[in-house]
Parts: structure tokens; C-alpha cells; sequence
């Protein structure tokens, strides 16, 4: 929108602003009445949700139980972990951001993304909370400023640094088991709100992708036993509606495991969640292996690459390349799906928002909050639509 | 070339249509099955639980295992509700609080002297029974009704119970209405197709009090039918009412009426087969009760085992006799409970007293002695 077009028209049909509108929203008396129609109806609708948010609405309720919505009942004494785990990330993102500033159109948008935690700080929270939020600000801007300074040096750590950053993000929330460890380990019953949201999605992503590949790929196997396994897996699962799946992980597993033996509730529901997700990936990775033209296959038969070797090389990322829309829309609705454990009695940012409007001192409070977690889910959805968008401008998809 | 592409396809089309309808067998009968446990936990426990009880009775191999479980453990692991206000719910410092929670924390100081070495789970109603069943929760303490059903089929015992809860009535404070025949004439608000409509229809016809139902399909609408001023009246458990209270937009302009139309016994619940645990946790309840009844508090405790006379009061507190050992606990599990949690009174009046945003008159929830119906058998 910003963008500045490489040459302007001539200034006599350079609209201004009033020139816009006449043409725009004043055209003919049909349109007038539209428009003045159309503007009474956002100002009597945006009007009531701006008074309601500035001056109805309670947001003490969501101040006062940020901790809680944001990583549920970690213990406040550990919460120093998550606190390094996200510097860990804003350092990530204001390096990646950083080494690809020569790339970027939106440096403002880019740099603003580095600062909005500030706007965080600017909330009624507890000192340390706004000092701590305004060092991931701080971190990101120190990433980014090194990231363009010595892009060389920086391209190989920051890819080491996004492929471990998950398990080091593991690591540090659950903890080291074991005498005398330095991280004492805080059981998964403990982990909540936001902070189990994003890890059920993240661990759902991550181990269903390759399972979704590779069931794709045993669906178009040549070997029956492959084929047929894959076949059924996929149309028995997606025949399955997920919230079935976490029932029986939650409720069926532990009937039929010997007595004594328990399996923690968050793997379970981590497995389901995989386990779905996989089926429906598999389905959308083999229509990007359908769309690839025998000739590919042919082609790199005839340099002669064995059959793994074309798979890997050619046929597979041209595939994967064409469904990057479909998986991260698959990705946005596993995502939002995650909020399905709270009905099985896990705190994710659902259930932690059911248990907070059960607290007496802010009963009814129900619009407050359930506004405040639509937000996150919105951000967070739309922030993995846009860099869904980057990529595919990153790797020409559609233009190729 | 195209006439063995197309004998491919088809061949793989059929081939894939066999297996579809393969894999969509299973894919049908399994969905079958959870939601069965989604809305009745009971039936698919029935079968392979009726078996069970019968050699529990008479070999008990059951007995003691859940105390010897807990202890080795270290913690008790309690079932709770975490959505319901003043019973069971996360507070802002993400501890669990209210009146269910209390007494799993009673619970956790009679047996291990300590009312933090609990681990809440907190459990759907769906899946409350099959969590208990399956050992996955030591105890059930979230606000479930006692019944003959879920006594014999869910291969439960329930406890004391806890809390009489009971369907209520809630009237505007102007209206100045203090009892049920205040309502001779009026509207009431009510959900159809529940018990409580039923309950209401009940108890008016046999105090030959005329009234108008307005029904509605839903909580929702019966609250905001109420809200608008539809009824005179508006009612369902006294529980409820009180959550439902508190998010009307004047809370304080309306009352409930301390009388009771149905019974909803709330009480803890264990699995069948363990009888000394049964006991733990029946005693657990009587011993909080009991304090109240001697007006033993958390505060006053420690200067009643210096003072304390009465032979009974003495047994209670552990200073004599042997009671605590001989239900395989230390012999001041009383002294715990009062001193660390408190006495039926105070819990109460923590959760549910005049003081909080979700008041409940005591009701059915007074000692005897006070017209109520706490009465625990004697500490002998």
C-alpha cells in the first residue's frame, strides 16, 4: 500500500484525496446514497465496539491473569525459562529479519515487527513484566543490527538456530529430570494457556509433516502391503472426526493400559493431534505429487537417478513447492483445532479462558475474555498466512 | 502407451476403491464407540465391570492399595472441576480454589500433614467417571450428584456428601418476596425439558401455589428472560443460580430464596474395592464437620490441645486414643485437616459465605444442631 509507484502520472490526473472520492465514493446519486448509507452503518457498528472496548469493557480480567493465559500454571519461580526461550526467538526473528533487509520491500513493517513489543509495555503490568517485555524488543533490534551488518557471518548460526530452537524450546520449559539438575522439571499438568497452544501446534507441524510425506509417498508405493497400510490409515483417520481421537486417547487409553502405567495427558493429546494432522497431509502432499507431469518423472529416470534419488531431487520439492497454500491453511486450522483439548480438561488458551471466567471476582466477564483470546488467535493465524506468503513469493510459486 | 495408462488407472482406481471401502469399515464402527463414552462414561465400563466387584468382596484385594498408592507417590491425585465459581476454578495466581478443591487439600493434609501435596486434574463431566475408574484420579471431588446409578454401575462409592445442593429460587430484592408462596399468581422462568421444570411443577402442585411457567430451550435465554424482567422469578440449582447471579448486570437487586425443591447430594466419590480408602475419605469429611460442631477452628486449634477436657474432643485431636492409626493414618489426621485447611465452616465460608461474590445461604449445609443436615457419627 505504501509502495511508491516507479513513475507518477502526470499532476492533472494525480487525484487528491477529494479527487478520489468524487470518483470513487461520488459518482452518481446511487452511489452517494451508498456511500453515506454505508459510513452511518460503520460508524453506528465500529462506534459501539470502540466504546464498548475503551470504556465498557473490563480488561482488568485479562491484566490480572496475562501470566495465566499466557503460560497457564507454570510455577512463577521457573517462568524465567519461557522468558529465555522467547529471547532465544526474538533474537531468531530480528536476525532473519536483518540478514534479509536487502530483500524486503517493507523495511517500516519489518522494523515495526521488532518494536511491537513495546506497545505491550506500555500496559499496567508489574515492572519487571515491562522490563522483560521490552527486552525482547531490545534483543530483536540487537539481532537485526547484527544481522545486517555482518550478514556473512551470521547466514550458517541463524539456520542452526531456527532448526534447534525447538528442542531447546523442550528443553527449557520441561527441564532436566534427575539428581541435582540444574533445571528442575515441571510436569506437563503445569503447562497452560498460550505456551501448550503453541506447543501442541508446533509438535503437531513438525512430526506430522514428515508422516504426512511419507504416507503420501506409500500411497502411490508400487509395493501393495505400503500402499494398502497407507490407504487405510488415511481413510480411517480422516472417517474420524479429532475430537473422537482425543476422547479415546484421553479417555478409552488408559482403560486399556495395565493399571499403574500412564501415559502423560499431553503426549496423548500431542499424538492425536499428530496423528490427525498426518492423514489429512498426506492427502494434500499426494495431490502436489499428482500435478507434477510424468515427463519429471522420466526426465530424472533418464539422467539416471534411481528412484529415491528422483523422488527427493525433483519430484518432491516441485510438489511440495505447489501445496505450501493448502498445508499452511492445514497448519492454521490444526492450530485453532489445538483449542479441541480443552474439552478433554487440558488448560490451552480455551481452557484456561473457561477456568479464568469461573473466578468469583470477574464472573460474566465472558466478552472480555473471549475477545482478548480471539485476538491471539487471529495474530498468530494471520502472521502464519503472511510469511506463508513470503515464501511462496520467496520461492516463485505460481510465477514459475 | 495410453491403453496401458488407462489399464493402470482403472486398476488403481478399483484397487483404491476396495481399499477405501476397507478402511471405511473400521473408520465407521470407531466413532461409534467414544462419543458412547462422551455422553454416558458408563456403558462401556458396564461390561467389563460387573465382574469385578464380585471378587473384590470377597477376596478385597483392593484394600489399602490406594493409600500405599498415594503415599509411595507423594501426592494425592484429585479429580476437580475447574469451571465451576466457588467450587472449582483456577484463580488469577494459578492455584486451584473452592469448595470441592478444599477438600481434596483436607484430603492431602490427613494423610500426608501437608495440604499442597495434592495434583489437581481437572476432569470434564464426561470423563470424571472413567478417570476414577481407570486410576487415573484417586478421588472424584467435583460437584457430582450422588445416585443409586452411579453408586452401583460406575463401580463407585460415594462419600458423605459434601454439599446439599438443591434447585433455588431467585427473585428481584424489591419484589420483597422471602418464601415460594410470595410467588401465588406469578411468572416463572424456567428450561424446559430438564428436571427442573418438573421439579418446580412438583413442589408448586403440592404446596397449591398457582403459577405461570415461561419456558425456554436454554440457560441462556431463561437468565436473560429473567434479566429483561419477563418473570417474576427465575430458577434452577442454587448452585447455578448463584454463577448465573453474579454475571446479571445488577447482582445485588436480587436475592435467593433459602428454600430447597430437589435434592442434589454433592459429595466426593471412590472407586469400589477399597475400603479403607472409602473410610479415609469419609472421616475426612466427618472430621471437618465434627470441628465445626466443637467449634474447633484453624485459629483456635493449637490452644485447644493444650485446654481441651472433653474426652471426645481429646480422641478427635489425637491427643488420646489410637482412632487415626486405625484408619492407617497418623493419629492427628484431624488436627491436620483443621489446622491446614479448617473446619466445615470455614471452607464453607471461604468459598461460599456472605463475604464472596458467590454467596449460597446455608440451607441444608448447617450442622443439625442448627436445623441442618450435617451430622457426622461420633469420634469413638
Amino acid at each position: 500500500m505504501t509502495e511508491i509507484p516507479s513513475s507518477l502520472p502526470p499532476l492533472s490526473e494525480r487525484p487528491g484525496a477529494l479527487g478520489w472520492m468524487r470518483r470513487n465514493l461520488f459518482s452518481t446519486w446511487g452511489n452517494s446514497l451508498l456511500t453515506l448509507l454505508s459510513a452511518a452503518f460503520l460508524v453506528w457498528a465500529i462506534g459501539g465496539l470502540l466504546v464498548w472496548i475503551f470504556s465498557a469493557a473490563e480488561w482488568r480480567v485479562v491484566l490480572v491473569n496475562m501470566r495465566l493465559v499466557m503460560v497457564g500454571q507454570y510455577p512463577v519461580a521457573l517462568v524465567w525459562r519461557i522468558w529465555v526461550a522467547m529471547y532465544f526467538l526474538a533474537f531468531l526473528i530480528g536476525n532473519t529479519v536483518g540478514l534479509r533487509m536487502e530483500k524486503t520491500t517493507r523495511k517500516g513493517l519489518a522494523v515495526g515487527l521488532l518494536f511491537s513489543p513495546l506497545v505491550f509495555a506500555l500496559f499496567s503490568f508489574s515492572l519487571e513484566a515491562r522490563l522483560a517485555i521490552a527486552g525482547l524488543s531490545l534483543i530483536a533490534l540487537a539481532g537485526w543490527w547484527l544481522g545486517s551488518r555482518w550478514p556473512q557471518a551470521f547466514r550458517r548460526p541463524v539456520l542452526i538456530g531456527w532448526i534447534i530452537y525447538f528442542p531447546v524450546f523442550m528443553l527449557l520449559v520441561r527441564g532436566v529430570s534427575g539428581e541435582g539438575s540444574p533445571m528442575e522439571v515441571v510436569e506437563s499438568n503445569l503447562w497452560g494457556g498460550l505456551l501448550l497452544t503453541f506447543m501442541l501446534t508446533v509438535v503437531g507441524i513438525v512430526f506430522s509433516f514428515p508422516l504426512g510425506v511419507f504416507l503420501a509417498l506409500g500411497r502411490r508405493s508400487q509395493l501393495p502391503v505400503v500402499r494398502w497400510f497407507s490407504v487405510g490409515y488415511i481413510e480411517l483417520v480422516r472417517g474420524v472426526p479429532l475430537i473422537t481421537i482425543l476422547f479415546m486417547a484421553q479417555l478409552m487409553l488408559p482403560l486399556f493400559l495395565p493399571t499403574g502405567l500412564t501415559i502423560d495427558r499431553v503426549i496423548r493429546a500431542m499424538v492425536g493431534i499428530t496423528l490427525f494432522s498426518a492423514a489429512y497431509l498426506a492427502e494434500n502432499v499426494r495431490g502436489g505429487l499428482q500435478a507434477i507431469p510424468k515427463g519429471q518423472f522420466e526426465a530424472a529416470h533418464a539422467l539416471g537417478l534411481s528412484g529415491f534419488q528422483s523422488m527427493l531431487y525433483i519430484i518432491l520439492p516441485q510438489a511440495l513447492r505447489l501445496v505450501i497454500p493448502i498445508l499452511v491453511g492445514q497448519f492454521i486450522a490444526l492450530f485453532k483445532d489445538t483449542s479441541l483439548v480443552a474439552i478433554v480438561g487440558l488448560f490451552d488458551l480455551l481452557g484456561i479462558a473457561k477456568t479464568v471466567l469461573a473466578q468469583p471476582e470477574f464472573l460474566g466477564l465472558q466478552r472480555e475474555v473471549y475477545a482478548f483470546i480471539s485476538l491471539i488467535y487471529w495474530v498468530l493465524s494471520y502472521a502464519m498466512s503472511y510469511f506463508s506468503q513470503r515464501l511462496e513469493v520467496a520461492l516463485g510459486v505460481g510465477e514459475r | 502407451m495410453n491403453k496401458k495408462l488407462f489399464a493402470m488407472l482403472a486398476l488403481v482406481i478399483v484397487a483404491s476403491m476396495v481399499l477405501t471401502a476397507c478402511g471405511g469399515n473400521p473408520s465407521t464402527a470407531a466413532p461409534a464407540e467414544p462419543p458412547s463414552a462422551e455422553t454416558s462414561a458408563p456403558a462401556p465400563t458396564t461390561a467389563p465391570a460387573a465382574p469385578a466387584p464380585a471378587q473384590v468382596e470377597f477376596t478385597a484385594p483392593g484394600y489399602g492399595g490406594t493409600l500405599a498408592t498415594v503415599k509411595e507417590r507423594g501426592v494425592l491425585i484429585c479429580g476437580v472441576n475447574s469451571q465451576v465459581p466457588g467450587f472449582g476454578y483456577v484463580d488469577a495466581a494459578g492455584a486451584f480454589s473452592g469448595f470441592d478443591v478444599d477438600y481434596c487439600r483436607a484430603l492431602a493434609a490427613a494423610i500426608f500433614g501437608d495440604p499442597d501435596k495434592v495434583e489437581f486434574r481437572p476432569v470434564t463431566a464426561s470423563e470424571r467417571f472413567t478417570a476414577l475408574q481407570s486410576g487415573e484420579i484417586d478421588i472424584l471431588s467435583r460437584n457430582t450428584t450422588w445416585t443409586l446409578q452411579r453408586d452401583t454401575e460406575l463401580n463407585g462409592n460415594f462419600v458423605h456428601t459434601t454439599f446439599y445442593d438443591g434447585q433455588g429460587m431467585m427473585v428481584p430484592k424489591d419484589s420483597g418476596i422471602t418464601d415460594l408462596a410470595g410467588l401465588e399468581g406469578g411468572t416463572i422462568c424456567v428450561q424446559t425439558g430438564t428436571t427442573t421444570e418438573l421439579n418446580l411443577a412438583d413442589v408448586f402442585a403440592s404446596e397449591g401455589i398457582a403459577y405461570t411457567p415461561a419456558v425456554f430451550d436454554n440457560a441462556d435465554n431463561t437468565f436473560a428472560a429473567y434479566a429483561e424482567g419477563r418473570c417474576d422469578a427465575v430458577t434452577t440449582d442454587k448452585s447455578g443460580l448463584v454463577a448465573r447471579r453474579a454475571v446479571l448486570p445488577d447482582p445485588e437487586n436480587h436475592v435467593i430464596l433459602d428454600v430447597t425443591m430437589s435434592k442434589e447430594p454433592l459429595g466426593p466419590m471412590v472407586r469400589h474395592g477399597d475400603d479403607q480408602w472409602f473410610d479415609i475419605a469419609q472421616w475426612t469429611v466427618f472430621a471437618m464437620i465434627t470441628g465445626e460442631e466443637f467449634g474447633i477452628t484453624s485459629a483456635n486449634i493449637d490452644e485447644m490441645m493444650g485446654t481441651a477436657t472433653n474426652p471426645e474432643v481429646r480422641r478427635f485431636l489425637g491427643l488420646e486414643g489410637d482412632l487415626g492409626l486405625k484408619l492407617g493414618l497418623e493419629n492427628n489426621f484431624a488436627y491436620n485437616i483443621i489446622k491446614l485447611v479448617g473446619n466445615y465452616a470455614e471452607v464453607y465460608d471461604r468459598n461460599l459465605g456472605p463475604n464472596t461474590p458467590t454467596y449460597i445461604p446455608r440451607g441444608y449445609n448447617s450442622l443439625y444442631t442448627d436445623g441442618g443436615l450435617l451430622y457426622a457419627p461420633p469420634f469413638r
